[in-house]
């Protein structure tokens, strides 16, 4: 279970003038499948990026199962059971998806192991196993192998940035489908940042977050109405043709 | 031998034991031990210090090694070998020295190879060099490269310097005929005070050669590292040269690539980048639970693979 306690978070913009990012965000992710949504620039990635310890909040506390995680290093929290799926995944020269399905499953594990968590999210193992992660691999392509890592490393915690970015409409809907074998089998809980109807469709809780505050939270029978009333860029629009 | 010179043997040539095919072991300036095969010959020269390597035409799946290996501290080694490969020969090469020098004085070994590729012949050379031991005395290795490749001819040289050099200047020169193809891969690590220099001049002087010069590299702590890379392209060619450098701590790199385009048809790419590892790279491995420090190791590990 984790707990988010009176979570803010506050830059300085260029005129020293203090912005915050995130407002006293009071959470508690219980469900097997919790989904993040709202406008962009609501503070959905930095709060992933608060819990996984990338970022510092400026105030308040994080707990984990009970504990309080809030100090922890992103290593820390990694191995007390966080894992992190960024929105944009990282290319290493040299490094190959073996290598990084191994590092990310803690322990050495054999090449069927390691074509195993690929064929979960849809990736013809023997084709990409040896392959580098580099700029040969397509965005999606890295996405999957992302999701790979998460799967590999089978924390109590993980957290997808946007799986859907970036993805074409073709592979969108076969990652649906990896998302709904997750939501099957995971063993703790999945929070998943995503503007798709067809995650939130999934997800057993929903949580809104705009302008840094959680707007709603709650079931998507509750959540999924307002959602669509309140969207200010609909009724904008709404506005000009009426 | 001894521990110490198996254990570079090991390092340098990945040999255990005494390998098959044809070799020329050679410990401390002195012939240590030689093979020969039907095909592979290997002659003393009687000018200068240094071997004749002899591959007959048509040599197919064969390979030697000749590993040079520096055990004792102080001592000054340089060798001249030549390679005659013959026509449609396609064999394998392992070159390479260790030194381990636990003494004060400087260890060096300077090797200047020249290759005679002959025509439509393959050949691929791997050259590793390594040093350790913890006396004061420098670990030096100096090697010059000369490619001759004749029409047709194709040659992959590898060359890695993971650890434990003090200094290298390491020199690279060849020319190619028509058809003719070059593949060099360079890895290198210094760190400490080293210093490790490293210089390609190719020319593509027949019709349709091409060269591919591949460089990664990374410098830590207080080393130093110049990478200079010359394509002449004199004829209708391709030429391409890259130095991708990772640079940590206090270190320098100077990367140094240049094209020279003398006919229309010559088409050369340069291309170099240096930069400290990328932070995300750093912050993806500590989501998985590894710290910083294990996260740098992956990443120069992987980079230098």
């Amino acid at each position: 279970m984790l707990e988010l306690k009176d979570i803010s978070f506050q830059v300085s913009d260029e005129n020293d003038k203090d912005k915050e990012i995130l407002r006293n965000i009071n959470l508690t992710i219980n469900e097997r499948f919790v989904a993040v949504t709202g406008p962009n620039g609501g503070g959905k990635s930095t709060l992933a990026k608060v819990i996984a310890g990338i970022i510092q909040p400026t105030s308040g506390r994080i707990l984990l199962d009970g504990e309080d995680i809030t100090e922890m290093s992103i290593t820390e929290r990694a191995r007390a059971g966080v894992s992190f799926a960024f929105q944009q995944p990282v290319r290493f020269k040299g490094l190959t998806v073996k290598d990084l399905i191994t590092l990310a499953a803690g322990k050495d594990i054999s090449v069927t192991e390691a074509c195993s968590y690929l064929s979960e999210v849809g990736l013809c193992a023997k084709d990409y196993i040896d392959r580098e992660v580099n700029a040969s691999l397509s965005g999606g392509e890295l996405k999957r192998i992302e999701i790979a890592m998460i799967i590999a490393r089978g924390t109590k915690l993980s957290i997808f940035d946007e799986p859907e970015a970036g993805i074409d409409l073709w592979s969108f809907n076969n990652l649906i489908q990896v998302f709904e074998n997750l939501h099957r089998k995971i063993n703790g809980s999945i929070l998943i940042i995503s503007h798709q109807e067809r995650i939130l469709n999934i997800a057993d809780k929903i949580i809104v977050l705009a302008n840094g505050e959680v707007h709603a939270a709650g079931s998507k029978e509750e959540v999924m109405p307002t959602l669509l009333k309140t969207s200010e860029a609909c009724s904008t629009l709404m506005d000009k043709i009426v | 031998m001894d521990q110490i010179q198996k254990n570079l043997l090991a390092q340098v040539a990945d040999l255990h034991e005494v390998p098959e095919g044809a070799y020329n072991i050679r410990s401390n300036g002195k012939l240590e031990g030689r093979n020969t095969t039907a095909n592979i010959d290997i002659v003393t020269k009687e000018d200068k210090p240094g071997i004749d390597i002899i591959i007959k035409p048509g040599t197919k799946n064969e390979s030697m090694h000749i590993p040079v290996i520096l055990s004792e501290s102080g001592i000054k080694d340089l060798v001249y070998n030549d390679f005659y490969i013959g026509e449609d020969a396609d064999v394998t090469i392992v070159a390479g020295c260790g030194i381990s020098n636990c003494g004060v004085d400087t260890s060096e070994h300077d090797g200047i190879h020249t290759f005679h590729i002959g025509r439509n012949a393959k050949i691929r050379y791997v050259e590793k060099h390594y040093g350790e031991g913890n006396g004061s005395g420098e670990r030096i290795l100096n090697p010059t490269t000369v490619i001759h490749i004749d029409e047709g001819g194709y040659m992959e040289m590898e060359s890695v310097q993971i650890k434990g050099v003090d200094s290298t200047e390491r020199v690279t020169m060849a020319d190619l005929k028509a058809g003719a193809s070059l593949v060099v891969k360079e890895k290198l690590m210094t760190h400490g005070r080293q210093k490790a220099e490293s210089k390609f001049s190719v020319n593509l002087d027949g019709e349709n050669s091409s060269a591919n010069i591949i460089s990664r590299s990374v410098a830590k702590g207080n080393s130093e590292q110049i990478f200079i890379s010359h394509l002449n392209g004199n004829n209708k060619c391709a030429g391409h040269t890259e130095c991708d450098g990772i640079i940590m701590d206090q270190a320098r790199v100077n990367a140094v690539p240049s094209l020279s385009a003398n006919h229309l048809d010559a088409s050369l790419i340069h291309e170099a980048a240096i930069g400290k590892i990328a932070g995300e790279q750093l912050v993806k491995l500590m989501t998985l639970g590894l710290t910083e420090a294990e996260a740098e190791e992956q990443i120069v590990n992987g980079f230098l693979k």
